[in-house]
């Protein structure tokens, strides 16, 4: 066991991603000698070189259209957009084009592309730096949409995505990059939960609280405020937003018999909405209350000044849980 | 000179000019003539250009002219299919085979091409099945072909994605240790039109600092749809090139011998590790855009018959037929084969079975995830309902 921020932690898991397959590459903007804004690929292209650590020109679609083109030639490119709002000038090349061309293909290609993306806010920055776009990727067919929640996560995960012969893209909560906790970094993958699980963080019996990145600790401490209340959270933190692992989600309302999802996105039309949905399909007769979301308000990202009103925080939370037993 | 001033002389056409509009034109005319490379005049004439000499076999003209000839046809049988039903829709490379034929048959087995989906010409020189081509205008797949089996890439349809695709194809090679004089090159096409998109701009530059081996073939057939060149651009397009620092080049696109040597001789440079070129073929798209278009609505039928007389087959045929490299019985055979491509493909067409409705699921990602595994049930069973009140086709249609 090593403590490790969750920057540190996927830095470590890149590099063994880059020790362990000789076709991993890692592009984008200043990932190299700077290693990173958040110095997520710190020192690995002076341990891999310039070849396998590549500083692109700045454009978001070249990033990921010349990935395509490389993953084509038999390599492993992980991207990293370097910040959630920046995403949008590579929309195009992922949704039309990452996510489509095996189907295009009949299945003759394969496209093992990661795309990194910071994501969330509460860092104090401008506009678009703090965004949650992820249900925009969720909603496309073809894939696959992880989020890490926590360091330990963070170095198994992003292994596990650059070995998936499917493109993914991965969420890291850019606030908790500093975040510190112990990771296992000699126990390899094989022991690790496959990164399209959810996991039950704190069991409870009275409310589920479905969450993932950013919102993950923050729901882990209002589990620890509702005890003092009485009341028993039991905390998932989901993982992987597509495909949802809905047999976790499932389990865990059937047991508690209530449900508040939460996200810094959007609730209309967010993950939360998608799984609210398939809740009540599923979970009708469980349900004791109707599933409540604890989110964003359909308003674009605040000025920062604004942002702890913004933001689901703690009392949010609560407050969200508090209206689950109102009915 | 003002800054004003400076934008209006490099304007080629769209304003008046200050001279008079004829002097103008014909100075446009000649500068453009000058920058073309021309190997085989629209008259049939062989001509030599310095930079690009080319020694070619009688056999291998014919052989190119089987192509031209060949690939014509089942653009032709293509149209008809789509008149009388048989395809959704159909993007005619009538005009264009020079450039596709000249540019397909410059490659070596070990290049990569990456099209847009006008490029049959290209696909047939890669040995595409036609088919395959008519599966994606018909609705039965979209795309469907392995591209590794023929190094040709799936018909790209958003404008100007696939040169950052083969940008970065190239960026691999380069990796590989591909590069070199027996290495291996990149070709991507793309029109006119694709070149004000900023993919297309972004791998111009991506090509030109990694200085990856990748030729950028422009078929410039004049025509984005309904608008013309001058809305996509104030320069020659090839003379984009030096502004991101690679050569560019203008090639006679009806001329399928210019179009084999300059391609030959950029993709040779890429193999050989200086980097990329972009070759603009000028040419011109004689029929609609695609089967749904009607070009009558936007440009002058006069320009379509000053283009007629450059067409790309009947100046190889003249040639062919004045420097004695064929019988006439060559020509006799050459439509008698395209007769029966075109009649094979029109059958196979009309023969290919639509796909099963549960293959929609097929192929998403490598390993089928819960949730589809789950819909694909669903579906099932919905299907089997109907067989189930006898009301429907069920297992039929799976």
């Amino acid at each position: 066991m090593t403590t490790l921020t969750l920057s540190k932690a996927l830095n470590e898991g890149l590099r063994k991603a880059l020790e362990d397959n000789p076709k991993a590459l890692i592009m984008g903007e200043d990932v190299g000698k700077l290693g990173g804004v958040f110095r997520v690929t710190d020192g690995l292209q002076k341990d891999f070189g310039e070849a396998r650590v590549i500083d692109t020109p700045l454009a978001e679609s070249g990033i990921i259209g010349t990935a395509i083109g490389l993953a084509l030639r038999g390599y492993r490119p992980i991207c990293e957009i370097q910040f959630d709002g920046f995403v949008f000038p590579a929309f195009d090349q992922i949704v039309s084009q990452l996510a489509k061309m095996r189907y295009r293909s009949l299945g003759s290609v394969r496209l093992p592309v990661v795309v990194r993306i910071p994501f969330g806010g509460g860092i104090g920055a401008v506009e678009h730096h703090s965004e949650s776009p992820e249900a925009l990727f969720a909603h496309t067919p073809g894939l696959r949409v992880v989020a890490c929640g926590d360091p330990a996560d963070a170095y198994t995960m992003i292994q596990q995505a650059v070995r998936s012969d499917d493109p993914v893209i991965f969420f890291e909560p850019k606030r908790r990059y500093w975040d510190k906790a112990d990771v296992d970094t000699e126990g390899g993958l094989a022991a690790a939960l496959p990164m399209d699980r959810a996991r039950v963080l704190v069991p409870g019996t009275d409310v589920t609280v479905l969450c993932y990145g950013p919102m993950v600790r923050t729901c882990a401490e209002a589990a620890v405020a509702a005890q003092a209340d009485g009341r028993s959270l039991e905390v998932v933190d989901l993982r992987s937003l597509a495909p949802l692992d809905t047999e976790t989600i499932f389990a865990s309302v059937r047991k508690t018999g209530r449900c508040v999802i939460v996200h810094e996105a959007v609730v209309t039309g967010g993950i939360g909405a998608e799984i609210a949905a398939e809740i009540t399909q599923e979970c009708f007769y469980s349900l004791e209350a109707p599933v409540l979301r604890v989110g964003a308000y359909t308003t674009p990202y605040p000025p920062s000044r604004l942002e702890e009103h913004y933001l689901p925080d703690l009392d949010r939370i609560l407050d969200g849980v508090d209206r689950t037993f109102g009915y | 000179m003002t800054v004003k001033d400076a934008g209006r002389a490099a304007r080629p056409v769209a304003r008046a000019p200050r001279k008079g509009a004829a002097a103008a034109e014909q100075e446009r005319q000649q500068q453009e003539s000058a920058e073309l490379i021309q190997l085989l005049t629209p008259e049939g004439e062989r001509v030599e250009h310095p930079d690009y000499p080319l020694e070619i076999s009688a056999e291998e003209l014919r052989s190119l002219y089987r192509d031209l000839v060949i690939v014509r046809r089942i653009d032709f049988e293509a149209i008809a299919l789509q008149r009388q039903g048989e395809l959704g829709i159909w993007a005619s490379l009538l005009g264009q085979e020079a450039a596709q034929v000249g540019s397909g048959r410059a490659l070596t087995a070990r290049d990569m091409a990456f099209p847009t989906y006008r490029e049959h010409g290209v696909a047939w020189c890669r040995g595409v099945d036609p088919m395959k081509l008519l599966e994606l205008f018909r609705g039965v797949s979209h795309g469907g072909w392995d591209p590794r089996e023929h190094n040709f890439h799936l018909y790209t349809i958003v404008i100007g994605s696939q040169t950052l695709h083969a940008t970065g194809y190239a960026m691999g090679i380069q990796r590989d240790g591909a590069v070199g004089e027996d290495g291996e090159a990149v070709i991507v096409y793309f029109g006119d039109g694709a070149t004000s998109q900023g993919d297309v701009n972004e791998a111009f530059i991506w090509a030109s600092v990694n200085n990856a081996p990748v030729v950028f073939f422009c078929q410039n057939n004049q025509w984005a749809i309904s608008e013309p060149l001058e809305r996509q651009s104030r320069v020659p397009l090839y003379q984009r090139a030096h502004g991101f620092g690679f050569p560019g080049v203008r090639v006679d696109g009806n001329d399928v011998l210019a179009c084999l040597a300059v391609t030959r001789k950029a993709m040779q440079a890429a193999r050989e590790g200086q980097g990329p070129t972009l070759i603009e073929a000028f040419t011109y798209r004689m029929g609609a855009h695609t089967t749904t278009d009607d070009p009558t609505r936007y440009r002058l039928s006069a320009e379509l018959e000053s283009w007629k007389l450059k067409d790309p087959i009947e100046r190889v045929k003249q040639y062919l037929i004045r420097s004695e490299q064929a019988e006439m019985t060559f020509f006799d055979d050459v439509e008698a084969e395209a007769a029966s491509v075109g009649a094979r493909v029109r059958a196979a067409c009309l023969a290919m079975p639509d796909p099963t409705p549960m293959s929609m699921f097929d192929d998403i990602f490598t390993a089928e995830t819960k949730q589809l595994a789950a819909e694909r049930a669903e579906f099932a069973a919905y299907l089997d309902s109907f067989e189930a009140v006898g009301a429907g086709t069920g297992e039929a249609v799976r």
